[in-house]
């Protein structure tokens, strides 16, 4: 049987290595070459990569460091931030990334997903979800680093995204990014319930208890770690690591 | 030298990084004369099977790769797409494969709670012994992307095989023609071992 992807989710300011709590405060954790030579050491199952600024600030993807990331890393990358045009999407799958990562771009041009997944097939896109609860306890879809309220379900969205083309779901929950405090298992098992596409639960990883609950009662297909695996513990000092992954092994099949 | 033939399809720099990383020398190359000096190729691939058939099949270009692989007998490795092109043919497409092997690319049957693509890291078995999975270790995993899966005709063909749902051949070979499913060059030191393994034939 497969083993469930544990994916460290990495974000990136530019050239900088950093972290967030609930999208906010960003804190600089180093830099992203020593950071992945660890987690090659390690031999964590995926990587993806987010650079949590460029749409916002205008900026292409910094292809330099990209390139140096996947001259480093034998393992599957993906990236996102920033991807708003073909030719971009492209150069990161010519550096050695097999997959691109939509957000932004997926509200402002959803043709765009189909676009990619038609070239370079469905498997190499995956589409990015951020949500937030309203004061009513409502999930709404955000987009541009939480700065945008589309005020779209998450799960019509998922399915109109799964639609559209994309292989695959990274869905990550605003309100507890950053928190340690468990997934939004509510969110991610009614959107892993609606579409037949793998989803990465993100957001909220702060235990091994957590990473299980949300593979066997949110139903995802694979985990994003944060904080986990940039910090000691909660409110401690940076610390690149990994769960133990035999224990995780065990424990997940 | 290893000669990684690009003919549009796939992702070349990841595992030209790899052979870089392993100090074993290669080119990616999709010249006529470059292919025709080729002492071991490398047919990677993703996309669709018919796409790629098309591509490969160009004038001079599908005439001179039978005749390395057929005639000169160089080794050949086919990656994930690449190892279903030395098919006889996919259920994905209705183009003719390569047919340097004898089996065929088929669909996972519909299993519940088994989602298609096969994406992730998954355990292999050996089938039978091969000079590119020698000394492989025994708890080896690799990555896997793809929604075909390949059936050999006879068994010796199999070299791994993997589970997903069903028991399906994760690589193959016949004599100096060699296939993998999965991707060896985001397979860590799993990945490395078998590409040394195809380079030091």
């Amino acid at each position: 049987m497969l083993k469930t992807r544990i994916i460290p989710v990495l974000l990136l300011r530019n050239e900088a290595l950093v972290k967030t709590v609930n999208f906010n405060n960003a804190a600089y954790i180093g830099d992203p070459i020593n950071t992945v030579r660890i987690f090659n050491e390690l031999e964590v199952d995926e990587l993806v990569f987010l650079d949590i600024t460029a749409t916002n600030e205008k900026r292409q993807p910094n292809l330099k460091i990209l390139y140096e990331i996947s001259n480093e890393c034998f393992m599957p990358l993906g990236y996102g931030g920033g991807l708003q045009d073909f030719d971009t999407v492209k150069s990161i799958f010519s550096i050695g990334f097999e997959k691109v990562i939509l957000n932004s771009v997926t509200h402002s041009q959803p043709s765009f997903v189909t676009r990619v997944a038609e070239h370079f097939g469905n498997q190499a896109v995956v589409a990015s979800i951020d949500v937030k609860k309203s004061f009513w306890g409502k999930h709404e879809v955000y987009t541009k680093s939480r700065q945008k309220n589309t005020k779209k379900d998450p799960v019509q969205w998922a399915l109109e995204l799964e639609d559209l083309g994309a292989g695959e779901i990274i869905l990550t929950s605003i309100d507890k990014e950053g928190t340690w405090s468990g997934f939004d298992i509510g969110l991610i098992k009614k959107v892993t319930d609606a579409v037949s596409i793998p989803v990465i639960a993100h957001g909220g990883a702060g235990t091994l208890q957590h990473i299980i609950d949300v593979v066997k009662e949110g139903r995802a297909s694979a985990v994003g770690l944060g904080s986990m695996v940039v910090y000691q513990q909660k409110g401690m000092g940076v610390l690149v690591n990994f769960p133990d992954k035999q224990q995780l092994e065990y424990q997940l099949t | 030298m290893i000669t990684i033939i690009d003919y549009g399809m796939g992702n070349l720099g990841s595992v030209q990084n790899m052979f870089k990383y392993l100090g074993i020398p290669s080119i990616i190359t999709g010249d006529l004369g470059e292919l025709a000096k080729a002492q071991k190729i490398l047919l990677p691939g993703v996309g669709a099977f018919d796409n790629a058939m098309i591509s490969l099949n160009q004038k001079g270009f599908r005439e001179l790769l039978d005749h390395k692989a057929l005639v000169e007998k160089v080794p050949v490795l086919g990656i994930c797409l690449g190892m279903q092109l030395l098919t006889r043919g996919s259920e994905e497409g209705k183009l003719p494969g390569l047919n340097y092997i004898p089996a065929d690319t088929v669909r996972f049957p519909k299993t519940a709670g088994i989602k298609v693509p096969h994406m992730g890291w998954n355990r292999v078995v050996f089938s039978t012994p091969s000079v590119l999975t020698k000394d492989l270790p025994e708890e080896s995993r690799f990555y896997f992307v793809h929604s075909f899966r390949v059936n050999v005709d006879d068994e010796n063909n199999s070299i791994l095989k993997a589970d997903y749902g069903i028991r399906f051949d994760a690589a193959i070979q016949k004599e100096n023609i060699f296939g993998a499913q999965f991707h060896p060059e985001k397979s860590h030191k799993f990945g490395m071992h078998l590409l040394k393994n195809f380079a030091s034939i």
